[in-house]
């Protein structure tokens, strides 16, 4: 479904990933894990248009995304939840719902995605009416979850779901991307978490310093000598 | 000075500052969107008063009913300055605050020169409208129907654009890219179209208030200055951004003037607009209903 081949990126001469190549089917969820700076996030950038690769192609669904203005990859079905959310915070929860299927504000069943997002989510539908801004962190990355299945995306990208949340509430988060995929949406998920997102991953990617170290099913990284040592610290 | 003086004064100053409210919406609507200061604000007027006249003195055209073909060549003109102008000026790597200034401060005189060169610095009346001339006396307060019907058309489209930025998608679209307006690209929404589309609103709404102004107001190439200067103040003191500021400030300044004018020669009319506004920045710089 989607495929990036040999990404390289690079902020303003700093080369973030270089020859980075990740292949996502259909149904699967995968994660893209490493330490802190080794690219994570900015290949999910790359892929979501919110930077330019360098080099390389990103392909979905068989055709050309990369150097696509931003918007249209999000109308193509890439949903891309960022790091640090990027919600509307003096935006009510439900406009910020309602923005979600701006692209979808002429089709009568614009809202049909809320019912999924309430399910997974019914904190949110408790608190349609507050505003973005006054959210506790947890409640924001569902928020932007939320935003990002109204949509209604084929992948959906999260970057760091757990970040500046109560240990409570990740569990939660985690519990609903395997919700989430259930339905049959494809995830593509970053996380230093490793422990936890290896858990509920398919296969997964090791990056570091820019550059895949390792890829395979999230089974037998999980059981993986090395990366037991180096990043489960077990 | 008589009771009925001070009223008729205040209610005038009443009328006035809600064109000013109108004059000054399309700044702050601009302003709020992406945080850029449009130096033509005063020659967009300008223009939409010479678009009136010309409807006026070539195809015998009302100014009240050119208003609607005014305010939308002007939306299409405030867009096509975005795209022409402005979207460039904001790719500019290095004192990205200057190059913006500078370029609608240029496209001001440009504006301002090209009036000169192809309408004359002469002076222009609209000379015989409908409304023109009438006054209507209510209580023995005598209103001049022109800038009665402008006010009310001002009440009417602050009204409107209310609705429409609370009320449909592309107002929420709207206040999203004010918020945001790199994250608008994660739901879909081109940043572009938007600023576009704001710059065009903006527009349409100052030259609404042109075409109403044309009737009663010399027409000249300089025209758009002074009521620019009034603008930045209403901005100003209502608090960048806020539309419902520019409602409020634009009423306040009118008052003000209007009260000046009762307690001071006529040459420093300005000054107490100019007290106010300086009072207001020292006391309460983000303006009175600015949240920045």
């Amino acid at each position: 479904m989607l495929s990036a081949h040999d990404l390289t990126t690079a902020y303003e001469g700093l080369v973030a990933i270089s020859g980075v190549s990740i292949e996502v089917a259909k149904g699967e969820v995968v994660c893209v894990a490493g330490a802190n700076g080794a690219g994570k996030s900015t290949l999910l950038k790359t892929i979501a248009g919110a930077e330019r690769p360098r080099s390389g192609t990103v392909t979905f669904d068989g055709q050309r995304i990369d150097g696509m203005a931003q918007h249209l990859i999000t109308a193509r079905g890439i949903a891309y939840v960022p790091e640090n959310r990027r919600l509307f915070p003096s935006l009510t929860v439900h406009d910020n719902l309602r923005l979600g299927s701006y692209l979808y504000r002429r089709d009568a069943g614009r809202d049909e995605p809320l019912e999924l997002v309430f399910k997974l989510f019914p904190r949110l539908s408790e608190r349609l009416e507050q505003l973005a801004g006054t959210l506790s962190g947890g409640e924001q990355q569902m928020l932007a979850i939320g935003r990002a299945l109204m949509t209604r995306p084929r992948l959906l990208m999260l970057d760091e779901p757990s970040q500046g949340i109560m240990p409570k509430l990740v569990d939660e988060i985690f519990q609903a991307v395997l919700e989430i995929r259930k339905t049959g949406l494809t995830v593509l998920i970053v996380e230093q978490r490793m422990a936890e997102v290896l858990e509920i991953a398919d296969r997964a990617y090791i990056l570091q310093t820019g550059r895949v170290l390792m890829q395979g099913p999230a089974a037998d990284i999980r059981t993986n000598p090395d990366v037991r040592k180096a990043y489960l610290g077990l | 000075m008589t009771a009925e003086t001070i009223i008729q004064s205040l209610a005038s100053g009443l009328l006035m500052g809600l064109l000013y409210g109108l004059i000054a919406v399309g700044l702050s609507l601009i302003f709020g969107l992406m945080n850029i200061v449009n130096f033509a604000h005063g020659e967009f007027l300008m223009l939409a008063m010479y678009a009136a006249f010309f409807l006026f003195a070539f195809f015998a055209v009302d100014p009240l009913l050119a208003m609607p073909f005014v305010a939308a060549a002007m939306f299409i003109f405030g867009a096509a300055v975005y795209l022409l102008i402005v979207r460039f000026a904001m790719r500019a790597k290095t004192n990205v605050g200057m190059v913006q200034i500078f370029a609608t401060f240029g496209l001001a005189i440009v504006l301002r020169g090209l009036a000169q060169y192809f309408f004359t610095p002469d002076y222009r009346s609209i000379t015989h409208s409908w409304l023109g001339g009438k006054t209507i006396s209510i209580l023995g307060i005598y209103l001049p129907v022109p800038q009665l019907v402008g006010a009310g058309l001002s009440i009417l489209a602050f009204g409107a654009l209310y609705f429409f930025i609370k009320r449909t998608d592309f107002g929420r679209a709207l206040e999203a890219t004010r918020e945001d307006a790199g994250a608008v690209a994660l739901v879909g929404i081109d940043q572009n179209r938007v600023f576009a589309l704001g710059w065009g609103l903006g527009s349409a709404l100052v030259g609404l208030a042109g075409a109403i102004m044309a009737s009663f107001f010399y027409i000249y190439p300089d025209v758009g200055a002074s009521f620019a200067l009034i603008a930045y103040v209403v901005v100003a003191l209502g608090g960048f951004g806020s539309v419902f500021g520019a409602f409020a400030g634009g009423i306040l300044v009118g008052l003000v003037e209007a009260t000046t004018a009762l307690v001071m020669p006529p040459s420093l009319k300005a000054v107490g607009i100019y007290a106010v506004y300086l009072l207001v920045v020292f006391i309460r710089p983000r303006g009175l209903f600015g949240s920045i």
